[in-house]
């Protein structure tokens, strides 16, 4: 007989997903899922400090007084009333002035980012992100068979001439550069702000090279200190497109996000996000809209961001006491992450198993890069787990890095630098959406 | 009781293979259940003991004895083989002795502790170990599977990195004279009428290294069943599989790794004691090939384990 390879459609898949396969990381997050394990490798919020009665009383009224309407189909571009309120809630983030007619409802951001893939992109061209940048927008430009091209951040973001470097370079090469993706505000997963000078540089870069620039937010009302630095989207008009969601302030489990677009854009989202989901859940949209309407969403942000000011204290407070020499982090002013970078030779994917066995987790910066690179990173999230938990993960997380260490220096230099380095495959070396 | 999960770093494959087990008994009318080995477990079993438990955990907790020394210590049979066959089948050094004892071919090895080559200086026991064993070189950890922390090392400078790799899972590492040939495996199985060897399954990863990707990810690797192997091989092959799950005093299944070198000759390299269940997994495509059902095979070991009670 002839060999079986358990798949009998390897012959039809497009070639975009070729290369898709399961990794020895992805098996070690199905451990960081347990309870046993302290988890700094998630993104989730913290969910539980919603007024979840509350909550639940009015999803329970969305279904039995109005389900006529928020149980049937609704409008590709997403309800009048949410779209209303959107305008309100970009409005406190220093974008004023935005048409509900500009604004498209989307599954979320991630089908934000696909959406403005599968309008830009062709296979070859080149998208233009920070270096690390968020790993579902990586899944979206491979899936639209674009290459990713990073550009470093320091600790006031992305550097404007490096910006201006990778611009020049990618025209070279003979490719062409259609956007520059980037999370200026408490960035996933570096956890940095693009300083305000540094925005008006970067516009006018991307101005002169006539690059888009899609803007993702979906962390901007989480600041610790202060208002952050007006959106790009506040400055610029034209050519930047302002992606944000619901799933940090409110719920990720509704799955609400959207798009402003310049006008002239806007009908093609529609017409495509109707080819893609046909429309958002309109039990969603109401559930969001009637959460912005009738409860105080403002004050759960605020209660939000003192949440995460005291975690970010206690990871950073944690990570100065108790992590080895050597190691060095960011700082964020708001947001979920902070971004290590380990001492010389520590290789965060090498030392998973370690992490694992030691019952705690993270992700490896190769999470965050298109090409590979990143093993000298990890990022961990503080928004989800208590300040003692956050506490006891860096704890468990030193000891693993202090064996680490000790055994490369026992096999020397040499061993920090594997000879078999898979190529980038940014999805495989981070969790599933589901990981806490 | 099909127990699945752990926290063992194969607990996916772990769940998976639970599920299949679990699917496979309940279509020939068996009645069970999934559980996951966390403290839920004994309060469970004391609340309502099965008749017999499937063990499908992988790593450790399935495989290193101990979980079955528990479930003797609750008095509920299992299906497999007792905790110190499985203790012994499950370190991998162990195992080779006890296989080259019984004069079973399995490739030269070594077997160190990370503290050994602290003490005496990782240059020079690599140096030592490539003078003795020459090159490639097979290092994985010592216990442990799914070719997780495995590596095949080609030139001496790529000996130290996977050294570290392999210990990032396990603290005991085995270094093994790389044998070219074909990856084959042989589920055995014992119905009633003693261990009788599987369909062989010849395994060829498309990108030639079966590592944890190219296991589990469907359509990565091609199975033959029956392997492509003549005759007069096929049966020394299943001859020497037999061999090394007797050697073990191993119990009711389990799965040989061999590798047939290019003169035929058979070598094993490791046994499972819980064989993988899932989609991608040997045993079932192995049972599959012998046009037998996966459901009534486990439900005849469900038997014979509760007829041990």
């Amino acid at each position: 007989m002839t060999g079986t390879t358990q798949d009998d459609y390897t012959d039809v898949y497009a070639r975009r997903v070729r290369g898709m396969t399961t990794s020895e990381i992805r098996a070690l997050f199905a451990v960081a899922s347990r309870p046993e394990v302290v988890s700094l490798a998630g993104g989730s919020p913290y969910i539980a400090a919603l007024p979840l009665d509350a909550v639940g009383e009015m999803l329970g009224r969305l279904g039995s007084d109005h389900g006529t309407v928020s149980l049937q189909y609704g409008i590709g571009q997403g309800t009048v009333d949410l779209r209303e309120r959107i305008c309100e809630v970009m409005a406190l983030s220093g974008i004023h002035g935005a048409s509900p007619d500009d604004v498209v409802v989307t599954v979320g951001g991630q089908q934000a980012l696909d959406l403005l893939a599968r309008l830009f992109l062709d296979p070859g061209d080149v998208v233009l992100a920070e270096g690390p940048s968020y790993v579902g927008a990586l899944g979206v430009f491979q899936a639209a068979q674009a290459q990713v091209h990073h550009v470093p951040m320091d600790d006031e973001g992305l550097i404007p001439a490096a910006l201006e470097e990778a611009i020049a370079a990618v025209t070279r090469s003979g490719r062409r550069a259609k956007f520059l993706y980037t999370i200026p505000t408490f960035q996933n997963p570096a956890g940095v702000t693009l300083s305000e000078e540094r925005r008006e540089q970067v516009l006018d870069i991307c101005e002169r090279a006539g690059l888009l620039v899609v803007e993702d937010d979906p962390y901007g009302m989480l600041s610790f200190e202060g208002d952050a630095p007006l959106p790009l989207r506040a400055r610029r008009r034209e050519g930047v497109f302002y992606v944000s969601t619901f799933s940090k302030t409110f719920a990720p489990g509704l799955r609400v996000g959207w798009i402003l677009a310049p006008h002239a854009v806007r009908e093609k989202l529609v017409m495509m996000s109707e080819a893609n989901v046909l429309c958002p859940s309109a039990f969603a949209q109401a559930a969001v809209t009637q959460y912005l309407t009738t409860m105080p969403w403002r004050e759960q942000v605020k209660s939000y961001r003192e949440i995460y000011r005291e975690r970010r204290d206690a990871l950073l407070t944690a990570m100065r006491d108790l992590m080895p020499a050597g190691t060095t982090w960011t700082n964020p002013t708001g947001g979920l992450f902070v971004w290590v970078t380990l001492p010389e030779g520590l290789d965060s994917k090498a030392m998973m198993p370690r992490a694992i066995a030691a019952r705690v987790a993270y992700v490896p910066g190769t999470g965050f890069y298109a090409d590979g690179t990143g093993t000298g990173n990890m990022r961990l999230n503080f928004s989800f787990s208590s300040p003692e938990r956050l506490r006891e993960g860096v704890r468990r997380l030193s000891g693993v890095m202090e064996q680490e260490l000790a055994m490369r220096a026992v096999f020397g230099a040499a061993a920090g630098h594997p000879h078999h380095r898979r190529r980038g495959n940014a999805a495989a070396d981070a969790p599933g959406p589901d990981l806490a | 009781m099909v127990l699945a999960g752990g926290l063992s770093y194969e607990r996916d494959v772990s769940l998976r293979s639970g599920r299949r087990v679990l699917d496979a008994l309940k279509a020939v009318g068996v009645h069970a259940e999934m559980h996951d080995a966390d403290v839920s477990l004994l309060p469970a079993l004391q609340a309502d003991p099965p008749d017999a438990v499937v063990i499908a955990l992988h790593g450790a907790t399935g495989e290193d004895g101990s979980l079955r020394g528990v479930l003797d210590l609750c008095g509920i049979p299992y299906v497999g083989c007792d905790a110190r066959a499985s203790r012994l089948a499950w370190d991998k050094p162990s195992a080779k002795s006890m296989l080259r004892e019984a004069g079973i071919p399995t490739p030269d090895w070594v077997a160190l502790p990370h503290d050994r080559f602290s003490e005496l200086g990782a240059v020079a026991v690599l140096d030592r170990i490539v003078d003795r064993l020459g090159l490639p070189l097979m290092v994985k950890p010592a216990q442990g599977g799914s070719g997780l922390g495995a590596a095949v090392v080609r030139e001496d400078t790529d000996l130290p990195p996977a050294m570290v790799g392999c210990f990032a899972y396990d603290s005991t590492a085995l270094v093994e004279k790389f044998v070219p040939g074909k990856d084959v495996a042989v589920s055995i199985i014992d119905l009633g009428n003693g261990p009788e060897a599987l369909p062989i399954v010849e395994i060829v990863p498309r990108d030639g290294v079966y590592d944890y990707a190219a296991r589990y990810t469907a359509g990565l690797t091609t199975w033959h069943a029956p392997a492509r192997l003549d005759a007069e091989v096929a049966a020394q092959v299943a001859e020497t599989a037999l061999a090394a799950h007797k050697a073990l005093g191993l119990r009711d299944l389990s799965r040989v790794d061999l590798i047939v070198a290019e003169d035929g000759s058979p070598q094993v390299l490791g046994i499972n004691v819980s064989p993988g269940m899932t989609e991608t997994s040997l045993l079932p495509l192995a049972a599959q090939a012998a046009g037998l059902d996966l459901g009534n095979i486990l439900a005849t070991l469900v038997t014979r384990a509760v007829a041990r009670a």
